[in-house]
């Protein structure tokens, strides 16, 4: 366990919101594909109101602040954002397409003391990711982006999500990534729109495609050890599934308070109340902190439960919380050849799509 | 001896949980948890205010420990944290002008 992991735990055990994430818009100045936005803007914070809500996680005891969007850098206000969360002592890292970075800019996020920024790259062929993004020029303006951030010192981490579009270039782009002398990381995760929408699920790689992923040494550290057969420690059964709600919270440009960025909980909204009191007190998110794995109906009897990477958010766009998260269901079979609870339950020798979630009552 | 002067640096992110500060390095992420004596040290480099002049004020009177173990615990800290680049020392006191806009 590292010393931030032991801090982690501390926090947990102690009720504080140790990391947030913060979208300060939904407008973004590219349209992918497989977006989950609504890039309409719908009424956004002010900067004072921003301002504000930074101070009281502050005040709440959060070290680890990302800021997303949308397309963060189309706030004009941005800038002053992130001044005013870096005096406040917060390890800043941001999410971004890159493509509104320059020089000038890159020089003014070293000077801010920007920890990490994380750009989006979807394959290392202009055309495809341009074709995701639907911006024609958008992947020599990212590349150029991290090029200006990395010639300034600047930790970047490029972030490679796959899907259908670009399923096989993984490989160049972690090529691309080694070139530019910066870190990768691949997700399969396409998640559904946060409308509920399910349209752009359609976008998944197939699960021949996830078990070549999953089982690519070059992506993988340790493929053996990665791929395993499921182990169940004792203390399964009392774990908290994730770390949502305990000590991760997430803000809407709106001000809407949820559990993370992936689980759209409505379980407050800061223009409204005070934040803490939204983190101490709020029905839902005190429901979600008293499931414990041993309360899932169907995973907690699943050989994956101790290392199944089950997201509670896609469960619960799924339709409860407590159920299977049926993506990760899928990547748990695919890592390991083992059919999950929720598989066995339906009969299945193979993830169907959609793997439909098990609800309680069945 | 000349005296020391430690200031934390601005390329650092810190928070209090519980009774213990985090301290990173925005530069190469090195993390740091301070105990509480620690604690006292970061909190009052400031960089005009001599380490010497913190141990016998600040750590000596409030914490069971003598001046020299005090002292010499203090310099270790500030070697390592000066190491990350978390703390910054000097042997001169930060020079504190400060440029105040007078209304015409």
């Amino acid at each position: 366990m590292t010393l931030i992991d032991e801090m982690s735990l501390r926090a947990l055990h102690l009720g504080v919101p140790f990391s947030a994430h913060l979208d300060v818009t939904y407008r973004c100045n590219e349209r992918c594909i497989h977006c989950y936005l609504d890039h309409e803007d719908h009424g956004e914070m002010t900067t004072a109101e921003i301002k504000d809500v930074l101070t009281q996680l502050s005040d709440a005891g959060t070290f680890f602040l990302t800021f997303s969007g949308g397309e963060a850098f189309m706030r004009r206000d941005f800038f002053e954002l992130l001044e005013f969360a870096r005096g406040l002592l917060f390890n800043v890292r941001i999410k971004t397409n890159g493509i509104m970075i320059r020089d000038a800019e890159a020089e003014r996020l070293l000077q801010l003391g920007i920890e990490q920024i994380q750009i989006s790259v979807y394959s290392h062929r202009p055309e495809i990711h341009d074709v995701i993004t639907k911006v024609p020029g958008s992947f020599r303006r990212t590349i150029d982006s991290v090029r200006f951030l990395k010639s300034k010192g600047l930790r970047v981490l490029i972030a490679n999500i796959l899907m259908t579009a670009n399923i096989g270039d993984q490989n160049r782009v972690h090529s691309l990534a080694r070139e530019l002398g910066v870190a990768y990381a691949v997700d399969p995760t396409i998640t559904p729109m946060m409308d509920g929408s399910t349209s752009i699920l359609n976008l998944r790689i197939s699960g021949a495609e996830l078990h070549s992923v999953l089982h690519d040494e070059s992506l993988v550290d340790d493929v053996g050890e990665f791929c395993a057969p499921p182990e169940r420690p004792d203390d399964t059964p009392e774990r908290i599934p994730c770390g949502a709600g305990h000590t991760l919270i997430y803000i809407s440009p709106y001000g809407d308070v949820y559990p993370c960025v992936q689980f759209p909980m409505p379980s407050g909204n800061v223009r409204r109340q005070k934040l803490i009191d939204i983190w101490r007190n709020s029905p839902q998110l005190n429901e979600l902190r008293s499931i414990r794995v041993k309360d899932l109906p169907v995973c907690s009897s699943c050989s994956h439960a101790a290392s199944c990477s089950r997201c509670p958010g896609l469960a619960y766009m799924e339709g409860s919380m407590r159920g299977p998260s049926t993506a990760d269901c899928e990547k748990s079979f695919y890592r390991t050849g083992i059919r999950s609870q929720n598989m066995i339950r339906r009969g299945l020798t193979v993830p169907s799509r959609p793997l439909i979630q098990i609800q309680p009552a069945l | 001896m000349s005296q020391t002067y430690v200031q934390r640096s601005r390329a650092i992110a810190s928070r209090l949980l519980g009774n213990e500060m985090m301290v990173m390095s925005v530069t190469d992420s090195t993390f740091f948890t301070l105990n509480e004596i620690a604690t006292v040290i970061w909190d009052a480099a400031d960089g005009c205010t001599g380490l010497s002049e913190i141990v016998e004020q600040k750590i000596c009177p409030v914490f069971d420990v003598d001046l020299e173990t005090a002292m010499s615990d203090a310099r270790n800290f500030v070697d390592e944290l000066s190491q990350h680049g978390i703390l910054t020392v000097s042997n001169q006191p930060k020079n504190f002008t400060e440029t105040v806009n007078i209304p015409a």
